[in-house]
């Protein structure tokens, strides 16, 4: 009988960032300009500590103006999606639920979409679009996915895949007869990739993740209780509507966040926290913050990987994400039939 | 947070040894908002002290579940008042509430796997901040409430590892780590043997007597309510016909009213009446 304390939520979490600092430092070393791993530790902590003026020219230019910001986008968008991806989960109750599977990506995208042809010039726009997106899809997908005022898993997910295949036919639809636009390929709303920058500085993407991450880590007390049961927590104290609110904004958010920047990327949300519920446990106190820092090094891994796999062509991120995630999706869902 | 709750918690009890009190409350279902109501409940009062042991009796259909919800404070009454220690129930911030009432439901379907201490540490929940790291002292309260249950040699396992018995014993225990006044039971005998009733009623008893909390289980169970309980409501289509101890409420002509089978109760020497079916030989 060991109860969870915040030491060991600081311990676990130093231990994954190191792994996520390790993941950063393999990834900055691949790409076609060469830099051994001892001189990019070197750049990373003379950085670090102001001194810019030992940093070779090139170093400065390939690491924090090439390869870093990608990166740092990939560590924002795979915390956003596993986060969401938490989050789902607890809010529908079902260990299934990912951004991707449930369509809300695809909703965000379309969000996205609209915003480019409707207000393209304007800061922030896409983002707010996106996370609108997210929102009214799966509040869509929830109502679909009830039988009998129940939330049923199997009509969950068939809500899931027809709202996903839905928005991407509205979606090629709208690429196909607004071509000519500045609207970025039909794959990378799609399937998802890095290779563009975004517009939005990323201390803003930053910012907001850690304010919609952190107000889903405020509910994780309640979000422990909540899936014991909603009227048992309700009973025990538990205000279950507030939190459910806060949680349904929040991932909203997280996933408007991220597809806005990298289009869909598919099960991170899901991968991410089934592994780290096996290393760690289902405690969400745990589990939040855990499948964060997961999720940033699932996409670094998974980015360096499409970057490199087949040499000079690049394979979208999600490509990837996708050929990890299914089969643990279908090992996921057939245990949980059986 | 918490002391932003409602101020009727201040408020002191209403005399030294009454914990519940119902006074004329009420309550009416309909299809629809107006529509004619379908069920009606009440209105009923009675009233229980600490370590009492208080039985609500009656058939399918009753009413018990409702006046239940009522008890807990989940639906205010349309009329009249269900106060705790002097405190209207439902109008208690949910965490005060929660200190205050404990309830035991029938078994929930749990979603993620998690350990006995685990779940019984989830009785600690209205005692903290609202997110919270379970302190050394709710450790301990948690362990108790495992022993006093009889149940601490299972604290390790998984829920679902466990019998029916073993189940309700770690969701009494979790009830027993809200410590609560009042400490509500929605038929727990249902799922168990005559063995395991017995024993959740003797250890009921003893709860009720030794922790003053106290104790109100919903049942149709005729025989243990009249072994174990202190005061019995006796139910039927919503109303309330009887209160007072098994002896008072134990009358042939209701009991057979409400159950609908011939019966006949004989008083033991303890002062506890007996009820058997009555046969044509």
């Amino acid at each position: 009988m060991k109860p969870l304390t915040p030491r060991r939520v600081l311990a676990v979490c130093s231990l994954l960032l190191l792994v996520l600092f390790v993941a950063v430092v393999i990834s900055l070393r691949m790409g076609a300009y060469p830099i051994s791993i001892p001189d990019i530790v070197a750049t990373l902590f003379n950085r670090i500590a102001g001194r810019t003026d030992q940093i070779p020219s090139e170093f400065l230019l390939v690491v924090f103006g090439l390869r870093l910001p990608r990166i740092a986008l990939g560590i924002i968008v795979g915390a956003a999606l596993s986060t969401a991806g938490a989050g789902f989960q607890a809010l529908l109750r079902n260990p299934l639920a990912d951004p991707y599977v449930l369509g809300v990506s695809s909703g965000a995208a379309l969000g996205a979409i609209m915003s480019l042809v409707f207000a393209p010039h304007v800061a922030g726009a896409i983002q707010i679009a996106a996370f609108i997106g997210a929102g009214a899809t799966i509040a869509v997908v929830f109502l679909l996915g009830r039988r009998g005022g129940q939330l049923d898993t199997a009509t969950l997910l068939l809500a899931g895949i027809i709202t996903t295949s839905f928005l991407s036919a509205v979606i090629m639809f709208l690429m196909t007869t607004l071509s000519g636009r500045d609207l970025r390929g039909i794959s990378f709303w799609v399937m998802g990739d890095l290779a563009t920058a975004p517009v939005i500085d990323l201390k803003w993407l930053f910012f907001v993740l850690i304010i919609a991450a952190g107000s889903i880590y405020t509910t994780t007390s309640d979000l422990n209780l909540i899936l014991t049961g909603e009227q048992e927590a309700r009973h025990l104290g538990v205000n279950v509507r507030r939190v459910k609110l806060v949680v349904y904004v929040a991932s909203s958010v997280l996933t408007g966040l991220a597809v806005s920047v990298s289009g869909s990327i598919g099960y991170v949300g899901l991968l991410v926290p089934h592994v780290m519920r096996m290393l760690f446990g289902n405690d969400y106190r745990l589990l939040i913050p855990t499948s964060a820092i997961g999720g940033a090094i699932l996409i670094v891994v998974a980015d360096m990987l499409a970057r490199t796999l087949l040499g000079a062509t690049e394979v979208p991120v999600g490509a990837m994400t996708a050929l990890a995630g299914a089969p643990v999706f279908i090992y996921l869902m057939r245990r949980r039939v059986r | 947070m918490n002391s932003t709750a409602s101020g009727v918690a201040a408020s002191a009890p209403a005399a030294e040894t009454t914990r519940l009190k119902v006074e004329q409350a009420s309550y009416a279902y309909s299809a629809t908002d107006r529509s004619a109501p379908e069920f009606t409940l009440g209105p009923i009062s009675f009233e229980a002290g600490r370590h009492d042991l208080l039985a609500i009796l009656g058939p399918n259909a009753s009413g018990k579940s409702t006046l239940l919800r009522l008890l807990a404070g989940i639906t205010k009454p349309l009329s009249g008042r269900v106060e705790v220690d002097g405190a209207e129930v439902s109008s208690l911030d949910l965490k005060i509430r929660a200190q205050k009432i404990a309830l035991v439901q029938q078994e929930s379907q749990l979603l993620f796997p998690i350990r006995v201490w685990e779940y019984v540490m989830q009785g600690r929940y209205p005692y903290g901040r609202r997110l919270r790291f379970e302190s050394e002292e709710d450790s301990v309260l948690a362990t108790n409430a495992l022993a006093q249950v009889g149940a601490s040699t299972l604290r390790d396992y998984w829920m679902e590892e466990l019998s029916g018995g073993q189940k309700q014993r770690v969701i009494l225990a979790r009830a027993m780590a809200q410590q609560p006044a009042l400490l509500l039971l929605d038929e727990p005998t249902q799922h168990l043997d005559i063995g395991g009733k017995v024993e959740l009623l003797r250890r009921l008893r003893k709860l009720a007597d030794e922790n003053r909390h106290t104790v109100v289980v919903v049942t149709h169970e005729l025989d243990l309510a009249a072994e174990f309980a202190d005061r019995v409501v006796l139910l039927h289509k919503g109303k309330c016909l009887r209160v007072g101890t098994p002896a008072e409420v134990y009358d042939p002509a209701a009991l057979e009213e409400v159950f609908n089978v011939p019966l006949e109760v004989e008083i033991r020497p303890n002062g506890r009446p007996r009820v058997s079916l009555r046969t044509n030989d």
